[in-house]
């Protein structure tokens, strides 16, 4: 883990540390060379190690006054917002964190994206990153439902009657999940639950997240591979801690801004009508973070592929690492990838938008458009490009202006010797 | 010239560390303040009880803020010898008069103040009540005699709203 | 810096569309200038009094709140009764309680700590009082509707004769800001259908916006705290981050790279 060895200075913290190694990894932690020249997108990290803390500090104490009964849920969520003390400032700082929480996480994957973070040697970093957005989009479904009302009983309805598209054995994983025949008070009390335990899986993940990336060290915007400590890193502390910290800070004043001026904007009007299992709010939507996937869902006329759709939206990002053949991690010297990526995250927001349109006419020919596109850009753009795209040279290291680098390490020395 | 800079330096991380605690000090309030009793408990904090059916020598139980309040009716006897108890006799000394505004109606929370359980009507070694928990004997007024309870049984603040009816709270 | 303008104008689009999407069949609504609204908004006591009344008078008859209590009348960033016009409101009603040491209910005065007295017992008396229609409860009812305030506003207002060609069964009525136009409440008010305390004339309008007003406040009871605390937290965040900038570029000088 550590390059030198460390020693605490006073002999108490060095008898602690001989038996729990503490002292060594705040040391590991707060000397971990950095690139110096990661610029703000890289605080994101930063942010969604806040976001999660703050949704589970105030899940806690949400957790503490709610009462998951299909009774007395939505009574609780009112009793909470007029008579806790502070209780909703406390439930509306969670409602807009999950929003705040996959905007940070979705800048934290284009970032990846655009940098080509995924590459080798961080495939692991990207993957246990996948699982932790699936993992989020999984609390965040499920503690919309706690509520309890009309878009959490049919969004619940909704999500959980995709499982029946599986066949065979659809309808009864459906029923075991609601445990009974339709969303109801058990199905309520499992997903409080889940919706509890989800975060703390996060956490652990985050954890190896972060001890993965760890080991090779971040990328940087040049993609290359540097010397780790040299003159091209930073010790973490205090450099990058500031700069996220500054970042961490204006993420916030946006944050304030929807929990004390617009708190009901992100959510939806018939969350505020209490559950009702005989009439169906007109437009199901979705929160805006699952829009795009609610988009490819529909896009699809068939059920069951249009699920398969939907996860493989997902589950193809884990293969991306795989998939992109460029050794150039750096969307910077890759000119035609540059154009791509833009026209991907245009994609992406196309589909967002669709998702919230009504699934009729022109709008569904564009999602149909955009989903194939979304697929297009995975399975066939990248591969081809990787292989048939001419990147722009690449300076040896974030310093020097000499060109000849390569984003592998070893490649590069190489070349310097052959040179 | 470079004494200087260092001051300034060391002004400007000194107050953003200082701003920075506020700050976190302010966001941790609520997340402290939200397990204090909520506005829908407060409201509660007052009952009113009808007290014209209590004979003489007999005590009733009402709920208040989730805890037990005894009313009890003393007959003369009682109040006699609760009087009648010298302070020097007392481990927490208060006259019977500081406990009971009218001598005939003794209000007061039926919880032990040695642990909290609720003692016993009319038993122990001083006619008056016996916290089984630990053995605390307690007289006619509420007053600690015997055992290990630190001081007498509280009285809540109440008040007469008319002959028949008790404000506790 | 930029690039956090970047960042805010993506989120902004991407809100936009979204709201975008809920206003696809929305009529203009009816405008009025809302004290409520903006950085400093708060309610205007008058109008929540003069609300609270519109309420207890014409909806209250059919239309409940159940979570409000008679306390919440006199509590601060409301309508602001003293304790004593709050007590006195409280226990002009009915609340059933019990059960007593014979184990029947009985009826006592309201105190302040009880809820707001319901029209029906319950969900299903009060739809078979009102033609199979159950008048929504009214606490959150504004933040229930896509159209929040101006919605509930207009809606008050909106009451036509059917366009031709459109035929009404009985006890469905005509409303042109209603969500397909048919609605089974009736036209409830009328000018000078209740008689302000405070002199203000009773106009449908005025009575729509006042009602309108304490329908806001029993959604968002502590609006006003929230418009304070927000102020002040993104003053704090402001000067904080003003400090923090200052710290970064201060430590980030050892080395010669541009934050």
């Amino acid at each position: 883990m550590s390059e030198h060895e460390y020693t605490p200075k006073s002999k108490v913290g060095k008898w602690f540390n001989d038996r729990l190694p503490l002292l060594t990894l705040a040391n590991h932690l707060t000397d971990y060379p950095t690139p110096k020249n990661l610029n703000y997108w890289w605080t994101f990290g930063g942010i969604l190690t806040f976001c999660l803390i703050t949704q589970i500090v105030t899940g806690l104490v949400l957790a503490m006054h709610y009462i998951a009964h299909a009774d007395m849920a939505f009574d609780s969520v009112e009793h909470i917002m007029r008579d806790v003390n502070y209780g909703w400032l406390i439930r509306y700082i969670h409602a807009n964190g999950a929003s705040m929480f996959f905007l940070a996480v979705y800048i934290h994957i284009f970032r990846s994206l655009f940098y080509g973070s995924y590459k080798s040697p961080r495939e692991i970093i990207w993957i246990i990153g996948i699982i932790i957005y699936l993992l989020m989009m999984a609390a965040a479904f499920m503690g919309y439902v706690l509520p309890w009302g009309q878009m959490s009983f049919w969004g619940a309805t909704v999500i959980t009657n995709l499982f029946s598209a599986i066949p065979l054995v659809g309808e009864g994983i459906v029923t075991w999940l609601w445990g009974g025949y339709s969303v109801d008070n058990p199905t309520l009390t499992r997903f409080f639950t889940l919706h509890y335990l989800i975060p703390f899986l996060i956490l652990g993940l985050v954890v190896l997240h972060i001890w993965a990336l760890h080991v090779p060290g971040n990328n940087n915007p040049v993609g290359i591979d540097i010397k780790k400590p040299s003159k091209d890193t930073v010790p973490f502390h205090p450099y990058i801690v500031i700069k996220d910290g500054f970042a961490l800070l204006m993420f916030m004043i946006v944050f304030a801004f929807f929990v004390f001026y617009t708190p009901n904007i992100l959510g939806h009007a018939d969350n505020y009508i209490e559950a009702d299992p005989l009439v169906t709010p007109a437009h199901i939507v979705p929160e805006w973070y699952l829009l795009p996937f609610y988009a490819i869902l529909r896009s699809v006329p068939d059920k069951l592929l249009g699920v398969v759709a939907m996860l493989s939206a997902i589950l193809i990002l884990a293969a991306l690492p795989w998939l992109d053949t460029s050794k150039t991690r750096s969307a910077v010297f890759r000119p035609l990838y540059k154009q791509f990526y833009w026209i991907l995250v245009a994609d992406v927001l196309i589909l967002g938008y669709v998702g919230a349109m009504p699934a009729e006419g022109l709008y569904l020919l564009v999602a149909r458009v955009a989903t194939a596109y979304y697929f297009l850009h995975f399975l066939l753009i990248l591969p081809v490009l990787g292989l048939k795209e001419k990147t722009l040279p690449i300076p040896l290291s974030i310093t020097d202006p000499v060109l000849g680098g390569s984003s592998n390490f070893s490649t590069a020395k190489n070349q310097t010797k052959i040179e | 010239m470079s004494e200087k800079k260092t001051n300034r330096r060391d002004f400007l991380f000194t107050a953003t560390y200082a701003v920075g605690a506020v700050g976190v000090g302010a966001t941790i309030w609520p997340m402290i303040d939200q397990m204090n009793p909520d506005a829908s408990v407060k409201a509660l904090a007052s009952t009113e009880v009808d007290v014209s059916s209590v004979d003489r020598g007999k005590t009733i139980t009402v709920l208040w803020r989730g805890k037990p309040v005894f009313i009890r009716r003393r007959t003369q006897e009682e109040i006699a010898e609760a009087k009648s108890v010298k302070l020097e006799d007392l481990k927490d000394p208060q006259k019977d008069e500081d406990r009971a505004k009218d001598p005939e109606w003794l209000v007061m929370l039926g919880v032990c103040t040695h642990l909290g359980c609720v003692p016993l009507d009319q038993k122990g070694d001083y006619n008056g009540w016996f916290c089984p928990c630990h053995g605390s004997h307690y007289d006619i007024s509420g007053r600690i005699r015997k055992g290990p309870a630190p001081t007498n049984m509280e009285i809540p603040k109440y008040e007469f709203v008319n002959a028949n009816t008790i404000k506790i709270g | 810096m930029k690039f956090f303008f970047r960042v805010l104008l993506l989120f902004t689009l991407i809100i936009g569309f979204q709201y975008n999407s809920y206003a696809a069949e929305k009529v203009e609504y009816l405008k009025t200038d809302w004290s409520f609204k903006g950085l400093f908004g708060k309610f205007d006591r008058g109008a929540l009094q003069r609300g609270y009344q519109v309420y207890t008078e014409v909806c209250s008859s059919c239309h409940s709140m159940k979570y409000l209590s008679y306390r919440n009348l006199a509590e601060k960033g409301g309508p602001e009764f003293s304790e004593e016009q709050a007590k006195a409101i409280a226990a002009s009603f009915e609340v059933k309680d019990g059960p007593n040491e014979d184990g029947e209910m009985f009826n006592r005065p309201g105190k302040l700590s009880d809820k707001f007295v319901m029209p029906y017992e319950n969900i299903k008396a009060a739809q078979a009082a009102n033609g199979g229609a159950y008048p929504p409860d009214m606490s959150v009812l504004v933040k229930a509707r896509g159209g929040g305030v101006d919605y509930i506003y207009s809606l008050l207002q909106g009451y036509e004769d059917p366009p031709a060609g459109i035929t009404l069964d009985d006890g469905v009525y005509y409303n042109k800001y209603m969500y397909g136009n048919k609605i089974k409440m009736a036209n409830q008010l009328s000018d000078g259908l209740v008689t302000y305390g405070d002199g203000t004339n009773a106009t449908v309008q005025q009575m729509s916006k006042d009602v309108t007003t304490f329908l806001m406040w029993a959604a968002e009871p502590h609006l006003e705290s929230r418009h304070k605390m927000g102020f002040k937290a993104i003053t704090y965040l402001i000067i904080l981050t003003i400090l923090v900038y200052f710290s970064m570029k201060k430590i980030w000088s050892r080395i010669e790279t541009e934050v």
